[in-house]
């Protein structure tokens, strides 16, 4: 179906959406860039000058940039097993037959709903205050000294609450794939003696396999930027403990000021996702042909 | 599966899913319940499960005390406005890219997906910079602005899938029946995309109601969307568990509902139309 | 009104050359069917036609103006898709009124129109249904309403039958038989069914690897194909090819019998053989015939035969309907 009217419309109607996103790619990236050459700082404006490399010195050899880094790769980490594992897991649980499933699937996928904030602050506040949280109570009232969550260990807080909101992803997500496993193929695998072990090894986690990958690629991408989350309850801290990448960033840019060195870290944050991004767009890539 | 299974297994896995399934609800469930408690009974240790006065209080003094209908509003604005111009936007390049495709359609498509994975800190600089100098810092149009490119290449996708699945003889025959473009979009791509369309217009108004980077970054008191308005109770004001609870509440009711009516659609749209 | 001329048309997909190059001549209400395996460029050859692709050099003629570089639109032709391509979020009523509604035609214009339309084609009592509610035949029909109202120049058919079961396929084959009759317009109708090309056609066109193989009458086909291609093609059973020595006895390459122009027999036939696989059709039987220096021949014998399994038998062919062709395969005159 082409011809040499309908490939002039089909030119015609893309543009504006390839225009629009190449702007939205090139310009402020252009920008970034250029600022992280510079020394700005928004508190001085006019004062502008060339310094070279030297933001770049200055990001990568901060103690901050470091531990910001080891906490980005933690806190992903962290959720990817948490949330494969029980995504998994859950998966297999709900695919079971049982009364009121679809009740209960609307249950899990709950949290997925829940805005990054509100969520934060429920849990900040609610359940690890170590005063007036629920998690607390249930310590003292088995006998243990409640534990500060948020103080004491930071980030395992983060993960938790950041796996919370994406446990239920991982499960719609296994679940959807899980249902569209061919029954017969099941039924084939029975009648060719296969036990329920070995029909989950060879049928069932090849099956999975796929939709496991887009899980932890599709994850990947947004657990590097987690952001919200410590925004409204660490702030990264106590000191950089919290602190990931973006947070970084943004505190250098909006806490203090220092716009050169904010685009620095931009950029090294571009980077690191773009080595993310290219295994991500070749395993897309591959099922766009299938 | 037309094989009977036993009842006690049946029973079994239902105990033990309701348990596992309820445990992950239980902070949503608690967060409504505590909204209908009163401040002292909110932190009261033990705390009580259903079993105290239930008021509507913390609601009213909600919207009182800080105008939380105009951040519902905001976000309303911001979360469908982005969607509604990125549809209008998107549709006619779903369509090119699913019945006129070219050598480079794949590409292309790949590269939309890529300006997905760009970090948004690597470009919050330079956008904050431009939207200070031109006025749409706080405003809820520079949001919408925002809020649109970066859920574009997710609404293109969804609809690229979608579109990819109606045979296109029916839109040759559309042309055969002497449809222009234009008709042959709007008589009848669209109203055989309705399902779709719908879809997609749902879990993008749920992605961009949940933004909470730029609508943190980019607003202050006036445009600030609900993300943004809780954010304010991180300060001592989110010891008043009740009043915390009710705003939550309010600020995530109506997309927990959108949610349950679109999980089918959003595995497919978050996917990319890998998994369906 | 409708005579489609085409000029050393030429189609390629990159650097594949779906048509080479074809020269072809339609004339006004003529029933043009182009038939060959599939691949052989025939459908690609009529959505040239369409103007859903352009052709890559070369004309289209109709009416003998150049329609050439004009969209599908603008041609004045309608089509009836392999699928139906019906509009499923329409009526019937709207499916088949969409053509007028896009000419800018007066509404009350058009509902005598449609009505005219189901009243032909018996969809009166369906016109408020959705195409889903609609049998396969039904939904044919809709797709041929359709492309009736708007009294085009020609229509074109791209497969219709083929998603129909076999009783419903001899039906509608039929109908539009008739309907060729009723409208007396132009039509041209693709097919890889040489039943459907013999039944239906006043002309047609044999293509094979995007080119023309032979253009003419069913009977003309039949009668005198004018290579092995043809030969092999139309008719059915297929023709049984003989090479070698029995071939060179009539100073050909190869020589073709069809299973209806043999004679069995005891004995005293030309050819020996030992009788294979027999099908019993009731009307027909066709025996297999294993010969020693010929292959299996097909014979086509009348329903009640003697003959079984094992048996030998002696093979007589009808000796003014040997068709002979040379070592190019061209049928020899």
């Amino acid at each position: 179906m082409s011809t040499y009217h309908s490939r002039a419309a089909g030119r015609l109607m893309v543009a504006p959406s390839v225009i629009l996103l190449f702007l939205w790619m090139i310009v402020p990236l252009g920008l970034t860039i250029y600022f992280s050459f510079l020394h700005y700082n928004l508190l001085m404006p006019g004062t502008e000058t060339w310094t070279g490399f030297l933001n770049y010195q200055y990001f990568l050899t901060d103690p901050a940039f470091f531990t910001a880094i080891v906490n980005t790769l933690v806190i992903v980490v962290g959720v990817l097993i948490i949330t494969i594992v029980g995504g998994v897991l859950l998966a297999l649980l709900l695919d079971q037959p049982m009364f009121g499933q679809g009740i209960l699937r609307i249950l899990v996928i709950s949290p997925f709903f829940v805005m990054p904030t509100v969520s934060a602050l429920i849990w900040k506040n609610m359940f690890m205050n170590p005063v007036s949280g629920l998690l607390a109570f249930l310590q003292k009232s088995m006998g243990f000294q409640p534990h500060d969550w948020l103080a004491a260990t930071p980030l395992l807080a983060i993960i938790i609450i950041v796996a919370w909101q994406w446990l239920p992803f991982a499960t719609l997500i296994l679940l959807t794939a899980l249902q569209s496993l061919d029954e017969e193929q099941r039924e084939a695998a029975e009648m060719d003696g296969a036990g329920p072990v070995s029909r989950f090894i060879y049928i069932v986690m090849p099956h999975l396999g796929r939709a496991v990958t887009v899980v932890i690629l599709i994850q990947t991408i947004f657990l590097l930027s987690v952001f919200a989350e410590i925004l409204v309850t660490t702030n990264g801290g106590p000191g950089t403990d919290s602190t990931n990448l973006a947070y970084l960033v943004y505190a250098q840019a909006l806490l203090q000021y220092d716009v050169g060195g904010a685009s620095a870290g931009g950029v090294v944050a571009v980077i690191l996702a773009n080595i993310v991004a290219i295994f991500l767009m070749r395993m897309i890539g591959r099922t766009l042909e299938a | 599966m037309a094989r009977r299974v036993t009842r006690t297994r049946k029973w079994a896995v239902t105990i033990v899913a309701w348990v596992i399934g309820i445990l992950i609800f239980f902070p949503i469930l608690w967060t409504i319940l505590t909204s209908f408690k009163t401040e002292g009974e909110a932190v009261a240790m033990p705390p009580s499960l259903l079993f105290f006065d239930w008021t509507l209080e913390n609601y009213r003094e909600v919207q009182q005390r800080s105008n939380y209908f105009m951040h519902f509003l905001n976000s309303v604005t911001i979360s469908l406005g982005s969607t509604a111009i990125g549809l209008v936007i998107a549709i006619p390049a779903a369509w090119a890219m699913a019945f006129q495709p070219t050598k480079r359609t794949k590409d292309l498509l790949m590269w939309m997906l890529s300006t997905k994975m760009m970090p948004a800190v690597g470009v919050l600089v330079p956008i904050y910079l431009i939207f200070r100098d031109t006025g749409l810092l706080d405003s809820r149009l520079g949001l919408t602005i925002i809020l649109t490119l970066i859920d574009l290449p997710i609404i293109i996708w969804m609809l690229y899938t979608y579109f990819k699945e109606i045979p296109g003889e029916i839109l040759e025959a559309a042309r055969m029946d002497g449809a222009t473009l234009v008709a042959e979009i709007v008589h009848v791509l669209t109203p055989m995309a309705i399902p779709g369309i719908a879809s997609t217009l749902l879990l993008n108004v749920i992605l961009a109601w949940n933004e909470a980077f730029w609508t943190l970054n980019l607003t202050a008191a006036q445009a600030a969307p609900l993300t943004a308005f809780i954010a304010s109770y991180s300060s001592p004001e989110g010891l008043f568990y009740a009043k915390l609870s009710a705003a939550s509440t309010m600020a995530i009711a109506p997309i927990l509902i959108l949610g349950w009516f679109s999980q089918k659609q959003l595995v497919r749209g978050l996917t990319f139309g890998a998994v369906k | 009104m409708g005579s489609i001329t085409l000029r050393q048309v030429n189609k390629k997909f990159g650097e594949v050359a779906v048509i080479p190059s074809i020269d072809l001549e339609v004339e006004e209400g003529e029933f043009v069917v182009f038939v060959g395996p599939s691949g052989c460029g025939k459908s690609t050859l009529l959505r040239l036609i369409a103007g859903l692709e352009d052709v890559t050099s070369g004309a289209v003629l109709i009416d003998g103006k150049d329609a050439t570089r004009l969209p599908p639109a603008k041609r004045k032709l309608s089509m009836v898709f392999q699928s139906y391509a019906l509009y499923p979020h329409m009526s019937v009523r709207a499916n088949i009124a969409f053509p007028l509604k896009m000419a800018g035609m007066p509404k009350a214009e058009i509902d005598a129109k449609v009505a005219d339309a189901a009243e032909t084609l018996n969809l009166t009592d369906y016109l408020d249904r959705k195409p889903r509610q609609l049998s396969g035949g039904q939904r044919q029909r809709v797709a041929i309403g359709r492309a009736i109202v708007r009294q085009p120049s020609a229509f074109l058919f791209d497969e219709p039958l083929s998603n129909l079961d076999a009783s419903l396929r001899v039906q509608m084959r039929l109908e539009i038989a008739e309907l060729h009759q009723q409208l007396g317009a132009t039509m041209i109708y693709v097919t890889h069914d040489q039943v459907e090309a013999m039944t239906m056609a006043d002309k047609i066109v044999v293509l094979n690897k995007g080119r023309v193989e032979q253009v003419g009458s069913p009977l003309e086909l039949y009668r005198a194909p004018a290579n092995l291609f043809v030969a092999g093609f139309i008719g059915s059973p297929r023709m049984n090819f003989i090479r070698g020595q029995a071939a060179a006895a009539y100073g050909a390459a190869t020589i073709g019998v069809r299973p209806e122009h043999i004679q069995i027999s005891t004995e005293g036939g030309i050819w020996q053989g030992t009788v294979g696989v027999t099908e019993h059709l009731g009307s027909d039987t066709f025996l297999h015939i294993h010969t020693e220096d010929l292959g299996t021949l097909t014979v086509r014998a009348g329903g009640y035969v003697d003959f079984g399994p094992g048996d030998t038998i002696s093979l007589t062919p009808d000796p003014g309907r040997i068709h002979r062709f040379d070592s190019d395969g061209r049928a020899i005159r």
